[in-house]
Order: structure tokens, then C-alpha cells, then sequence
């Protein structure tokens, strides 16, 4: 029961994970994209729907990625090419993306969909716990793993790593080094998309394979938070979307063991959670000072 | 071919006039083009979106209603932005002032006199700014990111106030249903004008408080100083301006108008607490401080608008039978081009050939 | 008090002649929907109902509907528009749109109210409208126990009211009139509508080794994981047989068609009358769908159990009954009144769950 458990931990922290990863990404090449929700969204209607049409979930994921990748391409032109503010870009990318799913999802409802079918590793997935958890899951899984390793490895130990973080941590002197730094951060937003994308299709593909709108339902900004959270740090976005998940999944548990709490308590605890935690990474002001990108948020727009 | 900004000496005053009015042509054509492709009429569409909730005096109010929270929220929340305070939870903000301004009629229903109301309302303010407390506490404290303590109350807030109306506040009266009692009539905010329509006395607070906070940004030291730690904390320093002070301020003067607009849309527009009571006002009002450019006067002119855009989507759904998916998607393109020609106001746009480049490399 | 109900009336049909005169014109019905018609539940089944109606009078009906109208001021405002814009009878489809139907109606006396799952009726042109969902947990309760071998079912609930709290009573009642030991394990997602949290629920449940499922919520996340894990379950709202071939056993199906039929009929007639109905599987208004996944004798069994509850023969709360402490409710033979089902907020004895108060 133990490891049906986790499975299930896993299963909700996957698109977070995913989701925050990417914007981890965007946020320490030092742009906010407050968008993540709408670029969920639409992954997740845009994995449904070409996975029901080619009956292929595969290509749907993959449709997935490219359609949140273009939809982030709007905000970078905007706040990137035109600076507008983030903030506010962000929040309409959400809006838009809301609207936008709902339109083209429209017949979709009603409709089952295709469930990403899950990969075995050979031999590995044999093992007793590690097996079944780690080796015998959907691609979407593997790849949200493999992906946070990757901007960990990418980040800190790759000359390329290391100059997305110095564009966010201080675009002007980047810029003075010769850097490109818009060309930079348009890469960045657009692999924050594709990965908020791929989140959204591991929502309409396999924890619940079905379209409705808003399925999302608020998961887009759990990931904002988590990045924050992590201190912009990958592995611990890692640690923070399954602690997330093992805390909202721990109350649905708790409840059904009858323990008498009120059920809003329960819910609002990976909340309280997020703060208290938060609060006590951050007591640390070294280590948020070394990790905050600098230059979060502000407009950049090179001097000629 | 690429875009190239060049930074104005000075903001452009044609381009800041201009600009509204480019978004707008510029939103008519993109609305015209996606409801043809819709099949519908886009002349009809555009006239219901826009001009039809203009044409009546109850619909005027009802835009009055709608913008009321909006603009009291958002100005609040351009004193945070301008200082660089990342307030995000004015939504939890809005829901703590409404239940703090509701304790009077719900919990202690018979006592009724006329000073119910200000207390409520003085009540539902200091809920608020005690609720927006926490993340600025931590901030200067801690140094907790504010961006995501303030959006995690927020949750913690719906579900508290989820907690009250289904429990202890529940109406005894009302069949177990989740919601309170209904107000009394001295807890009631009375409408401005109840001959011609129901718009209450929260738009004008929030008029009034637009023009306060105009007045204390654009004249006042202490709107210097909200300037000067926003944009440069050191330069603040420098200046003698503590920058704690200030974190601390902003969330209180924001919490305070997301309270004050909390306890008027609950003591005015609904008259009773229930699950829910905002249907996001809190994050809409920051698209609202961002398309008044942060500007208290600019934020109402922006939160009337944007009303304008909800009023406007309802018509358009009932009368030509738009769906609710494209007035969404459509509200979502308005901002974009809004927040698009703005750039037009600090920047120049110039196309830039690469080939020219090459070329003159090459002298 | 009355005389400014008259001036009211008065000046609404100043302002609203076109309502005056739409004599000729068809009639026009206006629908509010708390959520996306795209829900495929609540709002979903609203709609469907709106959609019959307008099949069954074609040209003679006009109709319009707005989605996702946000309870409190939106809903107000919703209501007036419609009012204003000539539609003659207009249904509020959501709990939280009690008091602005109420306040609307007494303003605009010729325009008729529905308002779905309320209880005030301030003025004499609103009625109100309900459906008896808890005779179709019943029959659901029975065939869980006969299905079940852990004598455990897990149940989905979205919030602590009434109607929710009368469901899960009537699924367990009906379970134990099989199998007396039978129990229900209760998880609160404190929604109405989110797939995935609905199928963690259902995970969770399953992992506490129920092996039925039912849901009191309104997406199909719980059926796909009940497919996926190869035990049953009951769908909710609309047929969701779709989601769950080999999985759903039957659903409760929220048929609005037919009494939305009934009252715009009567408004052309000019026959429309206020009332308050709350009615169940004999009006049609709770239908089950068909039968599926379960051996002939319990099939036999649930359709004996429903037809009994469709003549009126058997009422799921009759006694005796006693409450979740162990005292009595209801002696044997007497009926539960309706006044009380409808505040309901106990629950019948063993159900393992504490009532949130």
C-alpha cells in the first residue's frame, strides 16, 4: 500500500514538477512569466486532441510541447521584443490561454481519451519498490525527471548554464560581455513553455485521459510557487512537487482513515506548508541572496 | 527584418495619448476578423461588446458594481508595485476584509445601529491590511519571498472562509445551506442612487480613494519615497528612507482597499457571506494596475474598462450567442494590445534589416 | 410594501415595453449556468435539458443561456440582462443564485423564475425545482453491497450540504438492506468540479481497500481510475459509460429535459403557476442508466429496488433508522418528512466518516 501510495505522489507531483522546471529556467534567465496556468492549459487541450485524432498519445505529447512553446513565444515577443511588463503580460497569457482552450476543446467533451501507455524498463522495473515506482512509468515521468537532472547539470556545470544565469542575474553587465541577452531569454521562456506544454498533456494524458475545461485547475500557479519555493534550485523543485504532492494526497488519505479534522484544514495544509517551509529556507539570507536571479522582472532593453 | 526598441529621452506624450486609442483600433480589427471566422456578424458583436452596456442606466450602474472592486484593489496595489512590494494575494486580502467587516451582522445580528456600517467598514480595512501583514512581516523579517507567501494565503483565505460559512457562521436559519445570515438593514450599504439603478456607495470609495492615493503618489514626500525605493532601493537608502518601513506600508495600504472592497461587495452587492464572494477580482486587479500604468486616475479609467469587457462579453453571449470561451479569449487579446502600445510610450520601434548590417560591416 | 411593489412594476414596464408587446413572437426561455457547459455534469445536464426543449418546440421557443456565472453580484447582474432582454421564463440553475433570483423577480413581476435546488419563494412569479437524487443512491447502495467483496464502498462528496449528506445516507441504507455490516469510507474533495483531485480521492479510497466507487463530484476523473485499477464504479450527473465500459455499474442521470418541457409548456399556455417540486425517478427526472457490469440477479435486484421506489411502494427513509450515535431517528414504517431530508446534516448509523460541522 506504502508504494501505491507513492505512485500516487508521483502522479501529482509530475506536472508540477514539469511545469516548474520550466519556469525555473525562464525565471533564472531573469524573466517572470506569471503565464504558466494559460501554457498548461493549452498543452494539456492540444495533447488531448491530436491524441484523439491520430489515436497516437505520443504525437499528442508532442503536439503538446510545440503548442505551449508557441504560446509562450506571444509573451516573449511582448515583454521581450516590446518590454511590457511581465507581471501583467503574464496574467493575460493566463486569461487568453483559458479562453483559447476552451474554444478549440469545445467538441472534445464527453470524449475518453488515449492514456500515455507506461514504459518498463527492462529488468529494472523487477525490482521490489524502486521498480514499479521509478522504472515501470510514462514517458511524460521519465522525462520530467530526466529534465530536472538535466537543468540541474545544465545550469551549474555548462559554460552555456552559466551564462543564462549571469544574463538574470545581471542583464547589463551580460549585455557589456558581449552576451545576447534577449536572444537568451526568448530560448529560455520558449523552453518554459514547451515544458509547462508537456505538463498540461501529462494532465489530458494520463492522470485523468479526458478533456474538460479549467482541468488544470490552479496546478499552473502551484508551480510558480514552487519555484520560488525551491529557492531556484532544481533538485529541490524535485523535493518541493513531491512534497506538495505527498501532502495534498496525505490528506485525501487521512480523511479516508476517518480522522476527524476539517476537511478545509487538510486542503489548506500544503499551503501553510509552502510558507512555513519557505520561511525557514529563507531565514538563510545567504543562501536565497546567491540563488535569486537579480534581475527577475525588470525590462531589458540593450543600449545601442 | 527584425524589431529594434530605442529608449525615448522622455516618455512621449503624443504616444501616451495615442496609445489607448492604437490598442483599441487595434483590438476592433482583430475582434472583427475572429468573430467572422466565427460566423458571426462583427459589426453586431463589436456593438454589443462595447456600446450596448453603455446604453441603459441600470447597465451603467452594473458597470459601476463591477468596477468598484477592481479600482479600489488595484490602486491599492500600484503603492506595492511602485515600491517594488510583489503583493500578488490581494484576492485573500479582499476575502479577510469581508469577513472581518462581517463579524458585526453575523455573529451578533441583533445589535443594530446606524454605526454598524463604519465599523464594519473600518472592520473589513483592518482585516484586510492585518491579512497583507503576514507576507510583508516575513519579508522584512525573513526575507521570505512575498510573491508566493501572498499567493499561498490566498488559497488558505477561500478555504477559511469556506470553513465559516459551512460551520460556525452558518445561517441557522437557512437549511444547512453554506452561507450566513442575511444582513441586517444597518449593516447594508445603501445605494448611491436607488431611483435609477444598484450601484452602491463602494464605487464612490473607490473613486475617493483613487484620488487620495493620486494625491499622495504625485505630491506628497511619502509618494517620493514609495518612487525612489522602488526603483532604486540603495538610492533610497542614500535618501534616508527605510526600505522595511516601506515594504510594510505598501502591504498595509493595499490590504486596507482589497478590505475595503471585500466587506463593500459583500455588505452592498451580496448582503450575505458566502463560499464565494470574489470571482477573482484580487488577480484581475492587478492586470487593472497595469493597464492604469500604476497610475491611481489611469486605474480607473482601466477598471471602468475592463467592467466594460465583462458587461460587454455577457451581451455579446446573450444577444448573438458568442460563447463564454471566446469573450475569455478575447478579453485576454484586449490586454495584449493594450499593454502592447504601451511600449510605444517609453520606447521608439524601428524595423531593423540585417543586410544592412552586413553591409555596413563590410565599409 | 405593496404599493412599491406596483410603483417597481410600474416603471419595469416602462422601461420594458418589448416584453408587453411580445405577444406574437415565440417565447423565449433564458437559462444561468454556475459552471462551463463543457463540464459534462451539473451545468452539462442543464444544458442538455435546455437543448430538448428546444428540439420538442422548435420554431415556437427562443432560447438563450449564459455559462459560468460567477454566484453573488455577476449572477445579479446575469439575471437582470436577462429579465430586460424579453425572455419570459428564466431558470437559475444554481444554488448561490437564491437571493438575486428573489430580488430580480420581485422587480420584474411578468417575467416567470425557476430556480433550481432553493427554497425562497419571495415572490409569486419564482418557483422552485429539485430532483430526488438520493432514490437513485439508493438503488446504487444496493447493488454496492451485492458487488462488493471488502464490504467497504468509497464514496467522493464535494461539500457538506444537505443534499450530499442525503446521499451518502440513502447509498449506505441501501447497502445495508443487503448486507447490514456493510460501511462507507467518506473523503470530502471540497469541490465540485477537478478531475484530478477527484481521481487522487478515488486513488486514495482504492488504496484504503474500498472496491466500489461512487462520487458525489461532478467529472469522470474517479470512473478512469476506477477503469484503471479494475474495480467498479458509479458515474454521476450524465451517462458516463464512456469513460469506464467495463467499470460503471450505473449512473444517476440528472434529466432536465422533461420539466423544462413542462414549464415552458405552461408559460405559451399561460398556465404557469408557482410551486415547488422536488421530484424523483417517478417523474423522470432521475433516470438510471442502463444496467451494466453486474451479474443478472443483481441487475434483477437494482430494477426491482427502482421500480419499487418509481410507484411510490418504497421511500429510501423509511424507518427504522437510526442516527450515526446509535439513537433512534425514525420508528419503524414512518417516513422521513421532507422538511427534515432537505436540513439534513446527520448521518445514519455506519458511516465512518465525522459529519464536518
Amino acid at each position: 500500500m506504502f508504494e501505491a501510495i507513492l505512485l500516487t505522489v508521483s502522479m501529482a507531483a509530475t506536472p508540477l514538477l514539469l511545469a516548474a522546471i520550466g519556469e525555473l529556467v525562464v525565471e533564472r534567465s531573469g524573466v517572470l512569466n506569471l503565464g504558466v496556468e494559460g501554457m498548461m492549459i493549452m498543452g494539456a487541450v492540444t495533447g488531448f486532441g491530436v491524441a484523439l485524432m491520430t489515436g497516437n498519445p505520443f504525437i499528442g505529447a508532442l503536439a503538446a510541447i510545440i503548442v505551449g512553446a508557441l504560446f509562450s513565444l506571444l509573451f516573449a515577443f511582448l515583454t521581450l521584443t516590446l518590454v511590457t511588463n511581465q507581471v501583467a503580460t503574464g496574467l493575460a497569457l493566463t486569461l487568453l490561454g483559458l479562453g483559447l482552450s476552451g474554444m478549440i476543446g469545445e467538441s472534445f467533451v464527453g470524449q475518453p481519451g488515449v492514456r500515455l501507455p507506461r514504459l518498463d524498463v527492462p529488468f529494472l522495473s523487477e525490482l521490489p519498490i524502486v521498480g514499479r515506482l521509478v522504472f515501470s512509468q510514462d514517458l511524460i515521468f521519465y522525462a520530467s525527471v530526466f529534465l530536472t537532472f538535466g537543468v540541474a547539470w545544465f545550469l551549474f556545470y555548462t559554460k552555456a548554464g552559466l551564462t543564462l544565469r549571469s544574463v538574470g542575474d545581471n542583464h547589463a553587465s551580460a549585455h557589456a560581455l558581449g552576451i545576447k541577452v534577449i536572444r537568451i531569454r526568448y530560448l529560455a521562456v520558449l523552453f518554459g513553455g514547451a515544458c509547462a506544454g508537456l505538463a498540461g498533456a501529462h494532465l489530458s494524458l494520463v492522470y485523468v485521459p479526458q478533456w474538460v475545461e479549467n482541468m488544470t485547475a490552479g496546478r499552473g500557479w502551484i508551480a510558480l510557487a514552487l519555484v520560488v519555493f525551491a529557492s531556484w534550485r532544481p533538485l529541490r523543485v524535485l523535493a518541493g512537487a513531491y512534497l506538495f504532492g505527498a501532502v495534498s494526497i496525505g490528506q485525501l488519505h487521512a480523511q479516508a482513515l476517518g480522522i476527524g479534522i476539517p476537511s478545509q484544514l487538510l486542503s489548506a495544509l500544503p499551503y501553510i506548508a509552502t510558507i512555513v517551509v519557505l520561511v525557514l529556507i529563507s531565514r538563510n539570507r545567504r543562501l536565497t541572496m546567491v540563488n535569486t536571479p537579480a534581475s527577475l522582472g525588470r525590462p531589458f532593453v540593450p543600449d545601442r | 527584418m527584425r524589431l529594434e526598441l530605442v529608449k525615448r529621452q522622455q516618455q512621449s506624450t503624443l504616444f501616451s495619448a495615442l496609445s489607448p486609442f492604437l490598442a483599441f483600433g487595434l483590438t476592433i480589427v482583430a475582434g472583427a476578423i475572429l468573430f467572422a471566422a466565427l460566423g458571426k456578424d462583427p459589426v453586431e458583436t463589436l456593438y454589443y461588446y462595447f456600446v450596448d452596456p453603455l446604453r441603459e442606466t441600470w447597465s451603467l450602474h452594473e458597470l459601476a458594481i463591477k468596477a468598484a472592486p477592481l479600482i479600489l484593489i488595484a490602486v491599492g496595489l500600484s503603492i506595492c508595485f511602485l515600491s517594488s512590494n510583489w503583493n500578488i494575494g490581494a484576492e485573500g486580502q479582499f476575502i479577510m476584509g469581508a469577513i472581518a467587516g462581517s463579524v458585526l451582522p453575523v455573529l451578533f445580528p441583533d445589535f443594530q445601529f446606524w454605526f454598524v456600517l463604519p465599523l464594519m467598514l473600518i472592520m473589513g480595512m483592518a482585516g484586510g491590511a492585518a491579512y497583507a501583514f503576514i507576507p510583508a512581516l516575513l519579508k522584512v523579517r525573513f526575507n521570505t519571498n512575498e510573491i508566493l507567501s501572498s499567493l499561498m494565503l490566498v488559497y488558505v483565505a477561500q478555504l477559511f472562509l469556506d470553513w465559516l460559512v459551512r460551520g460556525p457562521w452558518r445561517n441557522p436559519e437557512g437549511f444547512n445551506f453554506p452561507e450566513t445570515r442575511n444582513f441586517h438593514e444597518y449593516a447594508i450599504l445603501p445605494e448611491i442612487w436607488s431611483a435609477s439603478g444598484r450601484a452602491h456607495w463602494g464605487f464612490v470609495f473607490a473613486i475617493v480613494a483613487a484620488l487620495v492615493l493620486w494625491f499622495m503618489l504625485s505630491k506628497t514626500l511619502k509618494g517620493f519615497e514609495v518612487k525612489v525605493l522602488g526603483q532604486s532601493p540603495r538610492a533610497g537608502r542614500f535618501a534616508g528612507f527605510s526600505a522595511g518601513r516601506m515594504v510594510v506600508f505598501a502591504f498595509l495600504v493595499s490590504g486596507a482597499m482589497a478590505g475595503l472592497a471585500g466587506i463593500s461587495e459583500v455588505s452592498g452587492a451580496i448582503g450575505q457571506l458566502r463560499p464565494t464572494i470574489s470571482p477573482g477580482y484580487g488577480f484581475t486587479a492587478i492586470i487593472v494596475a497595469f493597464l492604469g500604468r500604476l497610475n491611481p486616475l489611469g486605474i480607473v479609467a482601466a477598471g471602468l474598462i475592463l467592467a466594460l469587457t465583462y458587461l460587454g462579453g455577457e451581451a455579446a453571449q446573450i444577444s448573438v450567442g458568442l460563447s463564454d470561451k471566446v469573450v475569455r479569449a478575447f478579453q485576454g487579446s484586449i490586454l495584449f494590445f493594450v499593454l502592447a502600445c504601451d511600449t510605444l510610450i517609453h520606447y521608439r520601434v524601428r524595423l531593423v534589416r540585417p543586410a544592412q548590417k552586413v553591409e555596413a560591416a563590410h565599409v | 410594501m405593496k404599493n412599491t411593489l406596483l410603483a417597481l412594476a410600474a416603471s419595469a414596464a416602462v422601461l420594458i415595453p418589448a416584453v408587453a408587446s411580445a405577444q406574437d413572437d415565440p417565447t423565449k426561455a433564458c437559462f444561468i449556468y454556475v459552471g462551463p457547459i463543457g463540464d459534462f455534469g451539473w451545468s452539462y445536464q442543464h444544458h442538455q435539458g435546455l437543448l430538448e426543449a428546444e428540439e420538442h418546440f422548435g420554431d415556437k421557443l427562443e432560447t438563450a443561456y449564459l455559462e459560468s456565472v460567477p454566484e453573488g453580484a455577476d449572477a445579479e447582474r446575469a439575471i437582470e440582462r436577462f429579465a430586460r432582454s424579453g425572455c419570459d421564463i428564466i431558470f437559475t440553475t444554481s444554488f448561490g443564485y437564491m437571493d438575486p433570483t428573489n430580488k430580480i423577480a420581485g422587480r420584474f413581476p411578468d417575467v416567470k423564475f425557476e430556480h433550481a435546488t432553493g427554497y425562497k419563494r419571495e415572490h409569486p412569479n419564482v418557483a422552485t425545482y429539485n430532483s430526488k437524487f438520493h432514490e437513485g443512491r439508493y438503488v446504487q447502495g444496493v447493488i454496492a453491497a451485492k458487488m462488493s467483496e471488502a464490504g467497504v464502498a468509497g464514496y467522493i462528496a464535494s461539500f457538506p450540504i444537505p443534499e450530499v449528506v442525503m446521499g451518502i445516507n440513502a447509498f449506505l441504507l441501501g447497502a445495508q438492506s443487503v448486507n447490514p455490516d456493510f460501511q462507507v469510507k467518506v473523503v470530502w474533495a471540497n469541490t465540485w468540479f477537478d478531475p484530478a483531485k477527484e481521481a487522487d480521492a478515488a486513488t486514495a479510497l482504492i488504496d484504503q481497500g474500498v472496491d466500489i466507487i461512487t462520487q458525489h463530484t461532478d467529472s469522470t476523473g474517479p470512473m478512469q481510475v476506477a477503469a484503471d485499477r479494475g474495480i467498479k464504479a458509479f458515474g454521476q450527473a450524465s451517462d458516463m459509460i464512456e469513460f469506464g465500459k467495463e467499470t460503471q455499474l450505473t449512473s444517476i442521470i440528472d434529466d432536465w429535459g422533461p420539466y423544462y418541457i413542462e414549464r415552458i409548456q405552461a408559460v405559451i399556455d399561460g398556465t404557469w403557476e408557482q410551486h415547488d417540486v422536488w421530484e424523483g425517478m417517478a417523474e423522470g427526472h432521475v433516470v438510471m442508466a442502463p444496467y451494466t457490469n453486474m451479474p443478472d440477479d443483481v441487475k434483477a435486484l437494482a430494477e426491482e429496488t427502482e421500480a419499487k421506489i418509481k410507484s411510490g411502494e418504497f421511500d429510501p427513509f423509511t424507518g427504522p433508522i437510526k442516527k450515526q450515535d446509535g439513537s433512534d431517528w425514525l420508528a419503524e414504517g414512518e417516513v422521513a418528512e421532507e422538511g427534515v431530508l432537505l436540513g439534513m446534516n446527520f448521518y445514519v448509523e455506519g458511516v465512518d466518516d465525522q459529519l464536518p460541522q
